[in-house]
């Protein structure tokens, strides 16, 4: 299976919501964003494990708030499989697929590799949903500086709560939390020089 | 604006010009008993004029501040004075450490001047210095420590009387992402702990996302968000 089967085959399940100021970034767990797939095949790589125990792991490691189910996990598994990215290692008596215990094969290992050595999409948000609310609000003459406020409030909130979690957290928490914060700054820099720019941008888009 | 029940320190109304520059045109302000309120704006908002008004440094053309009950904008030089160094505190940018005077020196200065003893004042402020995880530096002089050490140090000397409010006015501009952050959660820690309010000046959101909420000054004229939503 290709990199982009993985992606595109969680995505297909959990489509990600119209509105581009709530996903992946700003979700405490941003780290979900990634493929699960990859992620379970990497951490097959220290040795074979039951899918429950994958589960246990990945929660451990990368779930915090929001655990895998183990639905996830075992269709996960099964494409895996099915791929020839992963092997069963072995079946307790019970039978059930529970009972599997699986191993990373040779191309489990090669896909693993190219995914970490392939970079992420860093995605600029052009065209945002918040930059067409502003012209909208400008072009039918309403505060465009209040919808800036507003969205500059929210996304205060949302830093409180993530600082406060990054405070009580350990050094993950604290890393993840600081993932979804820088990129919640780089937004409210942008509210603050459009704040500075919009009697320009007024002249520019209203007839 | 009306002020919420319960507020410990309002602003209303308040007009400030330094010769033909408004700062501040119409700007109020409220805040708790304990809480931590971030004012925040561009550059030239008015936000530190604000500031200014609030701890009774600069009398307003117009308006009125109210302290626990009080008018501060009725009050003498000398008793906004005693104010500010009975019942505030104040974090600056660049600390402002007096730099002849070691750290635990400067710490309990503010003690010193309200007529504590030396010995007990130096004591009070190497308790602070303690929590502020620098009591190790009690006996060194400003310029022989690091920014950050001497902004922990700075907020020891602001908290050491025991506030009521908390001036601090852009407390971690002078510093990087990991010695800023630090300072923070010790200000907000340390703040909390005493129940004293936080005035906090900034134009960083990641400092402001310590606060409880945040009003935003432009031209002159704040906007309480939490209110407004």
């Amino acid at each position: 299976m290709t990199i982009a089967r993985h992606l595109h085959g969680r995505t297909a399940r959990h489509p990600r919501p119209h509105s581009m100021y709530t996903p992946r970034v700003y979700t405490p767990c941003s780290v979900l964003g990634m493929s699960i797939g990859h992620t379970l095949l990497g951490l097959l790589e220290s040795g074979p494990r039951h899918g429950y125990d994958l589960k246990r792991t990945f929660d451990e490691k990368f779930g915090h708030d929001r655990p895998l189910h183990y639905g996830q996990v075992y269709s996960t598994m099964s494409r895996l499989l099915r791929d020839g990215l992963v092997e069963v290692d072995g079946i307790e008596p019970g039978g059930g697929p529970e009972r599997k215990r699986y191993a990373i094969t040779q191309a489990g290992v090669t896909d693993v590799e190219r995914w970490l050595a392939t970079p992420e999409k860093p995605e600029p948000y052009l065209q945002s949903t918040l930059y067409i609310k502003v012209v909208l609000a400008l072009l039918t003459r309403r505060d465009a500086a209040g919808i800036l406020d507003t969205q500059r409030s929210e996304h205060l909130r949302m830093m409180r709560v993530l600082t406060d979690r990054k405070r009580k957290g350990d050094l993950a928490d604290q890393l993840i939390c600081d993932h979804a914060l820088f990129h919640l700054e780089a937004d409210l820099r942008w509210l603050e020089l459009t704040a500075a720019r919009l009697d320009k941008l007024a002249a520019a888009v209203t007839p | 604006m009306n002020a919420p029940a319960g507020s410990l320190l309002v602003a209303e109304d308040l007009r400030k010009a330094y010769g033909p520059t408004v700062a501040l045109d119409g700007a109020g302000f409220s805040i708790h008993p304990g809480e931590i309120v971030a004012v925040m704006g561009p550059s030239g908002s008015g936000k530190s004029t604000l500031l200014h008004c609030l701890a009774g440094i600069v009398v307003p053309d117009s308006g009125t501040i109210t302290y626990d009950g009080r008018e501060l904008t009725a009050m003498s030089d000398a008793e906004r004075s005693a104010l500010r160094r009975g019942e505030f505190g104040f974090v600056f940018q660049f600390g402002q450490l007096v730099p002849e005077l070691t750290c635990v020196e400067n710490v309990a200065l503010p003690l010193r001047l309200n007529g504590t003893p030396r010995r007990e004042a130096e004591r009070r402020a190497r308790t602070w210095l303690e929590r502020l995880e620098v009591d190790d530096l009690a006996g060194q002089r400003p310029g022989e420590v690091s920014g950050g050490q001497g902004q922990r140090v700075a907020v020891a000397r602001a908290l050491v009387t025991g506030p009521r409010v908390v001036f601090a006015d852009e407390p971690t501009g002078a510093l990087d992402s990991l010695n800023g952050e630090r300072v923070m959660e010790l200000l907000t820690e340390a703040a909390r702990s005493a129940n004293a309010a936080v005035v906090l000046v900034t134009h960083e959101p990641r400092v402001a996302a310590y606060s409880d909420r945040e009003i935003v000054v432009r031209d002159g004229r704040s906007r309480d968000m939490e209110r407004a939503v």
